[in-house]
């Protein structure tokens, strides 16, 4: 009996390499680039898919989404969709990344940030919806976000909504430093903001160590182009630039001074920062005035919002931080139905006031954005200031040239390495954006792109 | 050789036979019993570790696919700052909290165990209690507590005219996490002691009494020695989990991202580098070399023992 033994033992063995040779055989298929298929879809093609019954997976963290895709499948009675959230920010990537790896289980359509775009497009997961005739949606958008979803005439999303940057702050602790109205460019900024730490104690913001999103929508703002990606193998890594780093000094000197704090923001902490005052505003995005009323609802009535100062009296420039589209993955069955609902929820114009009304997600579609359904509301915790119609303004004036690199995931996790811990140890900035540029570029050699080249 | 064992045996070949099937039979359903275990075991340990191994043994970049690159990642991990630096960082840790953990864990068992301490049983439940809060959840807790602004460590300090501390910076944060690893797991430790103590047979103790020794020369000649077995498994469950360490600094790092980098655990470095960088082969390659520095630890340290143990017989 025991001389069996190492038989079995062998005949284990051999079954167990057997197993994994067949596991490792299915991620060998891991294709890069996209050749994609020109061939235009008929209308013939679209009715014959919107009436044959389809059931379409769709991964979105967007509460009560299920209200817009409600209206889709009323109006194509044949199409059931299953929303599922799998997690919001890099949970959701990641399991998209693995799902498509393992070549099963991956969903129809997405949620994608504008910013992960060119991470998935590299691996060859989106699917180009020109052809299902995206590229005719183009001039209904905002022209600035539909150039996050295009690659020369491929379209990789519909854009839902986007964050254009403003300036979030409370009258009521500026007025006790004796100022009465928000500051225009960047050098009144400054100097309100060591009155009111002299005066009041608050910090006239806080600009996060943990957030390259709010950093790069500021360097956005002054015209840097820290990054380029030139859809193959071509990067361009600028994140230290002569321009970045005017701006990095400017806030250099704001933090030394003690006048702006550099905590983790989306923290306890930093809630109640909000709440309590500590912070006398917030440079955030569109979708902020919205938060803000959620985290530091006993404040209300004593904020107001602005446009971002300028680099120059005059100037009327924004950058963005945030905003997401829907993409339609190359793994998808039913491409047609996949590209209608993702077009649908967001360009039905029933579909996106609900989505900038009840959801509150800041419109991209200019329909939307002109509706006075949208803009005319007053904001009870804004004093009554019409903030959807400031925001709606800001949005046009956001530079339209502004690109990502093909890994996002590890810039931003390397910002916090680099320039984050610079932020946060209120050093030298300067030497944070070099040590964030040595980063990126190493990086993107190993991964075999041709960077700076 | 084989015909003078063969020749004996012919004369009893069938009692052999009825017994070789009895014992095929006990075989059949021992087999059986552990078939359950086997299958789990070789599908969810096995197989994974197989395959990671085979992972480990290919580079893939975004540009240019995957391809065979020998031991390639194994000799970048020897070279790679960020894994030395958090292998070093667990080894400090292992140093440090490990012999606090368990020296406290031993001295709670030896005090419920002597029965002279009042209250034992809330005590034992109270002290194994953080062991029940799942780790995510004590994490979650202890971070608002270490808060600088609002936590209430920083509060009393305040309220006392102290500086608050900062609980969470460079310096301070190795010391914040071996404070929450050690109140989830002293509780944990204890128990596998308390266990072990009640099972000396209390004839020793009384005839020690009887000597005339005191409750500390019994903890010390009788008790420790008789529950060295013990010891050495929670020695080594803490070697495990002080190379494991994943919540704690995960969890942490959205307080203090700037602190926690993505190196700051091993086994948070394999994570990020699988999810973060997209490098799942040298991810793989990380994992396990992790693992063998785990085996060699735990081997060096249950040798030493061992070999003390032989000298002192």
């Amino acid at each position: 009996m025991r001389k069996n033994a190492p038989r079995t033992a062998v005949a284990l063995g051999t079954g167990l390499l057997a197993v994994t040779l067949v596991l490792s055989g299915c991620s060998g298929a891991g294709g890069t680039g996209g050749t994609t298929s020109t061939k235009t879809v008929s209308q013939a093609d679209i009715d014959k898919a919107m009436n044959t019954p389809t059931t379409l997976n769709f991964w979105t963290w967007v509460p009560d989404i299920k209200n817009e895709v409600a209206l889709f499948e009323k109006k194509y009675p044949k199409i059931k969709v299953n929303v599922q959230n799998v997690g919001q920010g890099a949970p959701h990537y990641q399991k998209i990344r693995t799902a498509v790896k393992a070549g099963k289980g991956a969903p129809d359509v997405v949620q994608m940030e504008y910013q992960y775009i060119s991470s998935f497009n590299v691996t060859g997961n989106l699917l180009d919806l020109a052809p299902y005739g995206a590229s005719k949606l183009s001039d209904q958008y905002t022209p600035w976000v539909w150039n996050q979803v295009k690659r020369d005439k491929a379209v990789y999303g519909i854009p839902q909504d986007a964050g254009p940057m403003g300036n979030l702050y409370r009258k009521d602790i500026l007025a006790k430093a004796g100022i009465t109205k928000a500051p225009e460019t960047w050098e009144e900024y400054a100097a309100d903001a060591k009155i009111v730490k002299e005066k009041t104690g608050s910090y006239m913001s806080d600009l996060a160590s943990s957030q390259a999103g709010q950093m790069l929508g500021l360097l956005w703002q002054a015209g840097v182009k820290p990054f380029g990606y030139d859809g193959d193998k071509g990067v361009t890594v600028d994140v230290n630039s002569a321009k970045a780093k005017e701006v990095a000094s400017y806030w250099q000197k704001l933090i030394q001074e003690g006048s702006v704090s550099t905590d983790p923001d989306f923290t306890d902490s930093w809630y109640q920062g909000l709440a309590n005052g500590k912070y006398a505003g917030w440079l955030t995005a569109a979708w902020g005035p919205v938060f803000l009323q959620g985290t530091a609802a006993k404040t209300s009535g004593l904020w107001a919002a602005a446009p971002l100062p300028q680099y120059s009296s005059g100037e009327n420039v924004s950058g963005n931080w945030g905003g997401s589209s829907d993409a339609v993955l190359k793994t998808t069955k039913n491409p047609i139905a996949s590209y209608e609902l993702a077009k649908f929820i967001n360009n039905d114009a029933e579909s996106t006031l609900q989505f900038a009304n009840k959801q509150f997600l800041f419109p991209t579609a200019t329909k939307t954005l002109e509706s006075t359904d949208f803009t005319d509301q007053k904001a009870d915790f804004y004093g009554g200031q019409q903030v959807n119609k400031l925001f709606a303004g800001i949005s046009g004036t956001v530079d339209t040239k502004f690109e990502w690199l093909p890994y996002m995931d590890y810039a931003y996790s390397s910002y916090n390495e680099t320039m984050g811990k610079a932020l946060a140890a209120k050093g030298d900035l300067s030497a944070g954006l070099d040590a964030w540029q040595k980063s990126l570029v190493s990086y993107g050699t190993q991964q075999g792109f041709s960077v700076n080249k | 050789m084989t015909q003078t064992v063969a020749a004996p045996s012919r004369a009893s070949t069938g009692a052999r036979r009825r017994t070789n099937a009895n014992q095929r039979r006990q075989n059949r359903a021992a087999y059986l019993f552990v078939a359950p275990f086997m299958l789990v075991f070789v599908l969810m340990l096995l197989v994974p570790l197989f395959y990671s191994g085979y992972l480990s043994l290919f580079a893939t970049r975004l540009i240019g696919g995957s391809q065979f690159a020998w031991l390639t990642n194994y000799i970048r991990a020897f070279t790679d700052a960020d894994f030395l630096a958090g292998v070093g960082r667990m080894g400090l840790f292992l140093v440090i909290q490990v012999p606090i953990m368990l020296c406290l864990a031993l001295f709670l068992a030896l005090a419920i165990d002597s029965g002279r301490a009042r209250g034992a049983g809330a005590i034992r439940l109270l002290v194994f209690l953080p062991y029940a809060v799942p780790g995510v959840v004590a994490t979650l807790m202890w971070g608002y507590l270490y808060g600088q602004d609002f936590g209430p460590i920083a509060q009393v300090f305040r309220a006392l005219g102290f500086g608050a501390p900062n609980l969470l910076s460079a310096s301070t944060i190795l010391g914040s996490i071996m404070n929450i690893v050690t109140w989830e797991f002293v509780g944990y430790n204890m128990i596998i002691m308390y266990a072990a103590l009640r099972s000396i047979p209390s004839e020793l103790f009384e005839a020690a009494e009887i000597d005339g020794a005191g409750q500390f020369r019994i903890a010390w000649s009788i008790k420790i020695p008789a529950i060295r077995p013990a010891i050495m498994l929670t020695v080594i469950f803490s070697i495990i989990g002080t190379f494991q360490l994943f919540n704690e600094p995960s969890l942490l790092k959205g307080l203090a991202p700037n602190v926690i980098d993505n190196a700051f655990t091993p086994n948070y470095y394999a994570y990020n580098l699988a999810f973060i960088n997209q490098d799942v082969n040298y991810a793989a390659a990380i994992a396990f070399l992790l693992g063998i520095v785990i085996a060699i630890v735990s081997y060096v340290v249950q040798l030493s023992t061992q070999r003390r143990e032989a000298r002192a017989s």
